[in-house]
């Protein structure tokens, strides 16, 4: 074959460093998308292994096994199975890691058994001294039938030979190690004479999962060679126990392991983390540190793009010619996309504290830590991660619920992941704060403002557990709870690996959620400086005419901002914001708020953005005003109070930390529960607790 | 002694004698939680639930129910 680009499938369990030797094959080189009709993320990238040659190298979701148990899994199997696949690959290339080599090597004799060329990598080579593990390499090569490739992606070590060996696959066997259907020959002998054009470990996969496959006719090997639901397990389970005497055997003259030099680093950090007292206290200071760390440090940028795009606004205005275009841009696009850039610094913290937490393998021990406690309210332990990223965003979280085994528990767990402060409602939280609570110290150090943002994160959690007490004791389903979680050993996280964790996700954030801001903003802009009726064309006559029956004398600057006011009353916004006013005004809302609240359906953080338009439609053009100042300057036109005081700031906090304000959300949780019941029962539960909760704080506080 | 997993004390050692294979997941199979296979207990959540294990040099955490289909002899 004389192609350019070699196909290459990136194969391996969870936590063996896939993920570190595709960063360093294709460095930033890389597309994230996902499969067709599926929410599986989709990682390539490419490699160039010589001057004419190139890789494409697609790193599939990590699997302990061809047998899959997840969507997740299945992707790997479907491509492996389907030669006429535009990915199906050239050459796969097995990951697996020193320590752990006797269960990865479970998948790769899977692997095998397709008669697909091979490697095998063998990752974080640079520990072998350090655990006391020695590898005859030639040996391994001669039993395994393959090349193998020691790597160390931490150290840079073994990639260029790992790319020599991709480069010259047509050199590598495809003969399977060992011979699987000697557990049952009957069968298989069949079984190979009724399709003998078929591969035998293929048709054992398809008759075993429900794969789809395109060129075999499923239901006809199922119905003549399917055998019970528990004769298959015991066929399946007496499968791996032959593979694993097959690797026993291997390993015994491959690998010599020094059990002396074994340091136990692991059991001693366990000992400390999963403590029944030190375990809990150390997991809630590292939530606080981060929440801390969230508010107090991010609010340096955040004020400096807030400001930054302040003067923009106010530059485009100044140095463009007048006329509809400048004020499209100045007030319509400039604040919009100053709305979105604004999250930058508080998302990146939180998908860099995150990435942190799992890459470090600490993760996993939480899961294990809280696990008791959660399933007394209907989860699992691993909703713990979930709920966590959700503070991030809760559409990767509730996809993250797919390793959840129990449906019941994973069903819950979507169901009040949205609870969870996600970042969007960050900006709305940070501006009401800042607007309504003193910027004082308690104690010295803690913030006061910070303090009332944890208040609101524990504010989330707590609605989503006691939303999942209510969700178990009515909802009605068996479910066989399985709960198997790994607990890698720990490891100081790659910078690399969290670098482009943290960049791929804040730039998956920005620019999906940045489309809907900057489209709603533009048509936010149209209908607050457009209007229909003769009030509003009539807007300057008008209020003149108002002034002069009262005998009023007003400079022209505070004229001008009575037309523009009496301009946004009378525009298409102002006739929605009245139109919605009397549902909202008994939680202490305007009709300006109802607006940005209505927009925000869509997104949360549009609230801001939204505002930001509305306001700049009725401000100074010549001043430079932050959406801070300006809300904090808004006063209500009849009894002169300022608009957001107290009360409304906190009804404002609690709908939002409520509200299911977030049409991204709905629509995942539909794909992933595959019905509109769930998104629907979420959307009116949510929705109307939150109105219940504002209405009740505004009419007590005000 | 002939008993199951979740009856380990901390550091114990056993040899697997059988799996429950209508109980326990595949996914824990394929871990090397198999009959012939070694079994220490490493940890005890909060609570008594659930448990931490080494099975076959996998580092594994399962629950008590799953831990009692996984039939062993101990070590002496």
């Amino acid at each position: 074959m004389s192609s350019n680009l070699i196909k290459v499938a990136l194969i391996g369990n969870p936590n063996v460093g896939k993920t570190s030797v595709f960063n360093e094959l294709t460095g930033l080189n890389q597309q994230v998308g996902n499969y067709p009709g599926i929410t599986v993320e989709k990682k390539q990238g490419v490699c160039k292994l010589s001057d004419s040659v190139k890789a494409k190298i697609i790193d599939l979701p990590g699997t302990y096994s061809l047998n899959a148990s997840s969507i997740d899994e299945n992707v790997v199997i479907e491509l492996l199975l389907n030669k006429n696949d535009e990915d199906f690959p050239n050459v796969a290339v097995v990951v697996t890691e020193v320590e752990n080599l006797k269960r990865n090597l479970l998948l790769f004799t899977q692997i095998k058994d397709l008669e697909i060329p091979t490697i095998l990598v063998i990752n974080m080579a640079d520990r072998m001294q350090l655990k006391g593990i020695e590898l005859n390499i030639p040996i391994l090569e001669k039993e395994l039938k393959t090349k193998i490739a020691l790597v160390s992606s931490r150290k840079k070590i073994g990639i260029e030979n790992l790319k020599n060996l991709i480069l010259n696959y047509e050199t590598l066997s495809t003969e399977p190690c060992l011979h699987a259907s000697s557990i049952d020959p009957d069968y298989f002998n069949n079984l190979r004479r009724a399709f003998p054009n078929q591969l035998l470990y293929k048709l054992w996969l398809v008759i075993t999962q429900d794969v789809n496959f395109l060129n075999l006719d499923r239901n006809e090997i199922k119905s003549s060679f399917t055998k019970s639901h528990a004769d298959l397990k015991r066929l399946q389970q007496k499968e791996t126990i032959k593979r694993y005497q097959f690797i026993n055997d291997t390993l015994k003259i491959g690998q010599k392991i020094d059990v002396s030099k074994a340091s136990d680093i692991r059991a001693k950090i366990d000992r400390i983390l999963t403590h029944k007292i030190f375990g809990y206290v150390i997991f809630f200071g590292i939530l606080m540190l981060i929440f801390q760390f969230l508010f107090d440090w991010s609010s340096i940028p955040m004020d400096f793009i807030d400001e930054t795009f302040a003067n923009f606004s106010s530059l485009a205005k100044q140095n463009l010619p007048a006329g509809e275009f400048t004020n499209l841009i100045s007030e319509g696009i400039i604040p919009g996309i100053g709305g979105i850039v604004i999250f930058i610094p508080q998302i990146a913290f939180l998908f860099l504290f995150i990435s942190v937490l799992e890459e470090s393998g600490y993760m996993s021990r939480v899961v294990f830590l809280m696990d008791k406690i959660m399933r007394r309210f209907g989860l699992s332990g691993k909703s713990i991660v979930p709920l966590i990223s959700g503070t991030a965003c809760a559409i990767p979280a509730i996809m993250g619920a797919r390793n959840i085994e129990n449906w019941k528990e994973r069903l819950i767990t979507i169901l009040v992941t949205p609870f969870t402060t996600c970042s969007a409602r960050l900006p709305v939280y940070a501006i009401l704060i800042s607007l309504i609570i003193p910027e004082k110290r308690v104690l010295g150090f803690l913030s006061l403002q910070g303090l009332t943002l944890m208040t609101l994160y524990l504010l989330g959690f707590g609605m989503a557990i006691f939303s999942a007490f209510i969700l178990n004791k009515y909802l009605k389903l068996n479910c066989k709870s399985y709960f198997v979680v790994e607990m890698p050993s720990y490891k100081i996280p790659m910078f690399k690996n969290v670098g482009i964790n943290v960049l791929e996700k804040t730039r998956a954030f920005v620019t999906g959620a940045g489309k809907i801001i900057l489209a709603l903003s533009i048509i936010l802009w149209y209908l607050g400086s457009h209007g229909l009726s003769d009030d509003f064309n009539n807007a300057e006559k008008n209020v003149v005419a108002e002034l002069q029956s009262k005998n009023i004398k007003l400079n022209p600057s505070l004229i001008e901002d009575k037309v523009n006011a009496y301009k946004l009353e009378n525009s298409y916004i102002g006739y929605m914001g009245k139109t919605i006013e009397p549902v909202i005004k008994p939680l202490g809302y305007d009709w300006k708020i109802g607006v940005a609240v209505v927009s925000s359906f869509a997104a949360r953080e549009v609230f801001v953005g939204t505002l930001a338009t509305i306001y700049s439609v009725g401000s100074h053009s010549d001043e430079e005003t932050t959406i801070k100042n300006r809300m904090a300057a808004e006063v209500h036109p009849i009894t002169g109070n300022k608009v957001f005081n107290f009360a409304t700031g906190i009804s404002l906090l609690l709908f939002y930390a409520f509200a299911m304000q977030c049409i991204s959300t709905l629509a995942i949780v539909k794909k992933e529960t595959n019905s509109w019941k769930w998104p629907i029962v979420q959307l009116v539960f949510m929705s109307g607790f939150a109105y219940l909760t504002a209405l009740i704080a505004y009419q007590v506080l005000k | 002694m002939n008993t199951n997993s979740s009856a380990l004390k901390i550091g114990e050692t056993a040899t697997i004698t059988a799996v429950n294979l209508d109980e326990i997941p595949l996914k824990l199979l394929e871990m090397g939680c198999l009959p012939g296979n070694k079994i220490t207990l490493l940890q005890v959540a909060p609570f008594g639930d659930p448990l931490y294990f080494n099975v076959n040099d996998s580092h594994v955490a399962i629950r008590v129910e799953t831990a009692r289909e996984i039939s062993v002899l101990k070590d002496n």
